[in-house]
């Protein structure tokens, strides 16, 4: 047994997963139509690259990487381009973004995967082919994997930990995907230990999926590759990357640094899965397994193609009809959308349907007592109940001399809070202000020294110009103003002619 | 803003109710030893408190119900109560718990925004306005010389309504606090009094059985994680650090550690009023200064001061350091920690 080192805080939610395990995972059927968007994961948005009316086959891609932080975005199915447009994406803010919409033809035709010769390849190859997959952190984050293990971080690493510790409750599309694919996994860690070169490999699971457990353990044995299965105790938020890390190594890596940073890679074990796929059988991610629970009839897992509507996934489930709003994610770090037509996309784990019964509605909040329960909970150490007052003050120094930027906003502090605050949005949105500060800060830095260049500039060209002009003094000024008046003429023509051209090559 | 989806089961009426159930077991042994004139005390400060915490309120334009649900204007009662010599008149019961209420409370903000412990102020306020009164401590029942009937200690609460031929009067004695104080002044030595009955077996008739269950009380709040163990280990710490230290320096001055201990508000204070979650330190470190700084000066106004007890004094002191302890007291966050000093870490 692998020695477990604990970290400072956590909560006991009740789990809500058997509801949903109870059903094997199950192919949610071709939806008629898909939603792409763009931009399914952290950094830029993929490129379109079909146009409206076209036919494109299952697996085809759809969107390339328009950088290395992106990655490619592929049709899940067969059927026809029938419009690039805005439509509404799930977001915390509730924002609309550019979605690839696809008429499926029903036919399910795809094109030729085939597997992507590993061994034969370089590093920079196997990371490339993992881009134009699509593979992303499946975790939470949706980071490509690429980029993820691109880095150069000037550290070896030296554990990679596999993140199957799912401890949000309600969600289980991992616990059911170790329970039902584990060879899969296992041989997806294999590819992942290959690439980072990783002496230790550990997978983390929580002890309330003895299933997974069960399965993981066989698989790991069978495929020999000694991987450590490491059981949690249960608790949240131990599958939060930072606090696994710490858990499983001791090692705390602080806020605004990376795990490689320190010779660990963290990957979840749905990436895992999505790695196995891309290049033992060559699929790009086109599915991703999503808990459909809550307020519904059959809570379970669904194999959904992306851009499948939540409403027709929450339709398979059957809703039941007193449903009054969806969580996209788990009841802690998950957000409300106000309706569920919004596609299924890589980052969406879970999708619960509330109702007043499986989610009464909070009290109103009284006002903190400092009574330090959100101390006790934190698992970033932090005093949520300080930063909180100078959060809601709109105090952001303070707020920041408090680490605000250190909260991971896992709402532990939210869930023990007898005032029933709703702390962590407090410092969601005094980190939201403190990064837009900093980019305006940064701005007004960039102006100024801009402005101090120029004044030194002019100051020099006069300087030069009074030089050159010492010798004729009384002409001076009538001379200045006549050059002044000349470079004007002369920018605003070039302006001007710039404009006309620009007409003419864009019509 | 919205709060999480789930929340747990904890409220502030649900925090207030159980530290209220942790003073059950005091109240009790304190009916046992001076009998059930701390029931109508308690029952004064109670109705005295929700009513000037509704009518508050309403001046205030704040919703009444939710926070005369939270029962913290209740609490505070009760601990006040408690603290009061138990004969004290209704009105100076009244008196004390509007302070707590009123002053200390609402002109501060309410629920949450007290700088000052309430029931703590309300008892300061008391004792510097009516010190006669205040000092009016009576005998427990099993050395007082005539048996007190409930209708004489009515008597003494509700002294307008009392039958005057039948009052009985000098029923009121020193604690034993104050009973060392006045035999240590003329310079009798502890081992030559110490025997009298008052003293009881480690610090006072009674009041050394009330300490018991009020750390009984305390354990069961430890146990609920309403209080870590910071605030009331400091000050037990402290308070028996600076017993042994003046009882090593003159034990025929100075009490044994155990005294201090289970005499006077030591364990009241220690488990139910430097915990009071608003008005002490909140951060690791400063809860263990908060409470050590009010052990110390507890100790100091006990021994040398001019008071029979300082709790109060001490708290209401320490109090106003609160913000500066928790600003300098900040605790490493996660992953910033100084690499070497694990045994801090672990404060």
């Amino acid at each position: 047994m692998r020695k477990l080192f604990g970290f400072h805080g956590g909560i006991h939610p009740p789990a809500h997963k058997t509801e949903s395990t109870v059903r094997p995972i199950i192919h949610a059927p071709l939806p008629s139509r898909l939603v792409l968007p763009l931009k399914q994961h952290a950094g830029e948005a993929a490129i379109p690259s079909v146009q409206v009316g076209d036919h494109v086959l299952k697996g085809q891609t759809v969107g390339t990487p328009a950088s290395k932080m992106s990655a490619a975005i592929h049709a899940p199915t067969s059927g026809t381009v029938i419009a690039i447009e805005r439509h509404a994406v799930p977001s915390a803010n509730a924002h609309s973004d550019v979605c690839i919409i696809i008429e499926t033809d029903g036919k399910d035709q795809a094109i030729d995967f085939t597997p992507f010769p590993f061994a034969e390849k370089t590093r920079a190859e196997v990371l490339d082919h993992l881009q134009a997959m699509g593979v992303v952190g499946l975790g939470g984050a949706v980071f490509p994997s690429a980029a993820k293990l691109s880095a150069d971080h000037g550290q070896p690493i030296h554990t990679l930990v596999i993140n199957g510790s799912e401890c949000e409750p309600y969600i289980s599309c991992d616990s059911m995907l170790m329970r039902e694919r584990p060879d899969a996994v296992v041989n997806g860690v294999a590819f992942l230990q290959h690439l980072c070169d990783a002496r230790d490999v550990i997978i983390a699971i929580e002890d309330n999926k003895p299933e997974a457990l069960a399965a993981m353990e066989t698989a790991v044995k069978q495929h020999g590759g000694g991987f450590q299965i490491v059981t949690l105790p249960t608790m949240y938020p131990s599958g939060g990357a930072k606090q696994l890390i710490k858990l499983l190594t001791n090692i705390e890596v602080p806020g605004g640094r990376h795990a490689p940073e320190y010779g660990v890679q963290c990957f979840n074990s749905g990436t895992a899965y999505s790695i196995f796929r891309a290049i033992a059988l060559g699929e790009p991610v086109m599915t991703r397994i999503i808990t459909v629970t809550g307020n519904v009839r059959t809570p379970q897992n669904y194999e959904a193609c992306l851009g499948m509507s939540f409403r027709e996934l929450l339709n398979l489930a059957v809703e039941e009809s007193n449903t009054d709003g969806h969580i996209v994610g788990g009841p802690l770090m998950g957000y409300r959308i106000d309706s569920p037509d919004m596609p299924l996309v890589k980052a969406a784990n879970c999708i619960i349907a509330t109702s007043k019964k499986l989610f009464p509605p909070a009290q109103p909040a009284l006002p903190c007592i400092r009574c330090g329960q959100c101390v006790e909970a934190c698992p970033a150490d932090l005093l949520p109940h300080d930063m909180y007052w100078h959060a809601k003050a709109k105090n952001l120094e303070r707020a920041a001399d408090y680490s605000v930027r250190d909260c991971i906003e896992c709402g532990a502090c939210n869930y023990v809070c007898p005032s029933r605050i709703p702390l962590s949005q407090y410092f969601k949105k005094a980190k939201v202000e403190l990064a837009v500060q900093a980019k305006e800060n940064a701005f007004a830095d960039a102006s100024r020294q801009r402005f101090e260049q120029r004044e030194q500039r002019l100051a020099r060209y006069e300087s030069e110009h009074t030089v050159s002009l010492a010798g004729d003094t009384h002409k001076a000024p009538t001379g200045a103003s006549d050059d002044e008046t000349a470079l004007k003429n002369a920018a605003v023509q070039a302006a001007l002619s710039r404009a006309r051209a620009r007409r003419t090559s864009s019509s | 803003m919205k709060t999480t989806a789930i929340i747990g089961k904890l409220s502030v009426t649900k925090v207030m109710f159980k530290v209220m159930l942790g003073l059950v077991p005091g109240i009790i042994a304190y009916v046992y030893y001076f009998g059930p004139a701390i029931l109508v005390s308690l029952a004064i400060a109670s109705v005295t408190a929700l009513v000037a915490e509704t009518i508050l309120l309403i001046i205030r334009r704040k919703p009444v119900w939710p926070f005369v649900s939270d029962m913290s204007a209740l609490l505070t009662a009760w601990l006040l109560a408690l603290s009061m010599p138990p004969l004290s008149p209704w009105w100076l019961t009244t008196t004390a718990t509007l302070f707590a209420i009123v002053i200390a409370k609402h002109i501060f903000g309410g629920l949450g925004y007290n700088p000052f412990n309430p029931a703590m102020a309300g008892f300061a306020a008391a004792l510097i306005a009516f010190p006669s009164p205040m000092s009016h401590w009576s005998p427990p029942n099993q050395i007082a010389s005539t048996r007190v009937e409930f209708r004489d200690q009515l008597n003494h609460i509700f002294p307008e309504f009392a039958n005057k031929r039948f009052v009985i009067d000098a029923e009121s004695m020193a604690t034993p606090l104050d009973s060392l104080k006045v035999h240590v002044s003329i310079k009798e030595k502890i081992e030559d009094f110490s025997y009298l009955p008052i003293f009881g077996k480690l610090a006072g008739k009674g009041t050394e059985m009330i300490a018991i269950t009020y750390l009984l009380g305390g354990l069961f709040l430890w146990q609920q994680r309403l209080i870590t163990w910071h605030l009331p280990i400091a000050f037990l710490a402290v308070m028996a650090g600076m017993a042994e230290l003046f009882n090593l320096i003159d034990p025929t001055k100075h009490a044994n550690p155990l005294f201090h201990l289970f005499g006077g508000a030591t364990m009241l204070g220690a488990f139910f009023i430097i915990t009071d979650p608003v008005s002490a330190a909140t951060t690791p470190r400063g809860k263990i200064i908060f409470a050590a700084g009010s052990a110390a000066l507890t100790f100091v106004i006990r021994v040398f001061g001019g008071y029979p007890d300082g709790v109060a004094f001490a708290v209401l002191f320490m109090n106003m350091c609160v913000p500066l302890i928790d600003a300098y007291t900040i605790p490493p966050v996660f992953g910033r920690k100084p690499k070497k000093s694990s045994s801090e870490a672990a404060l």
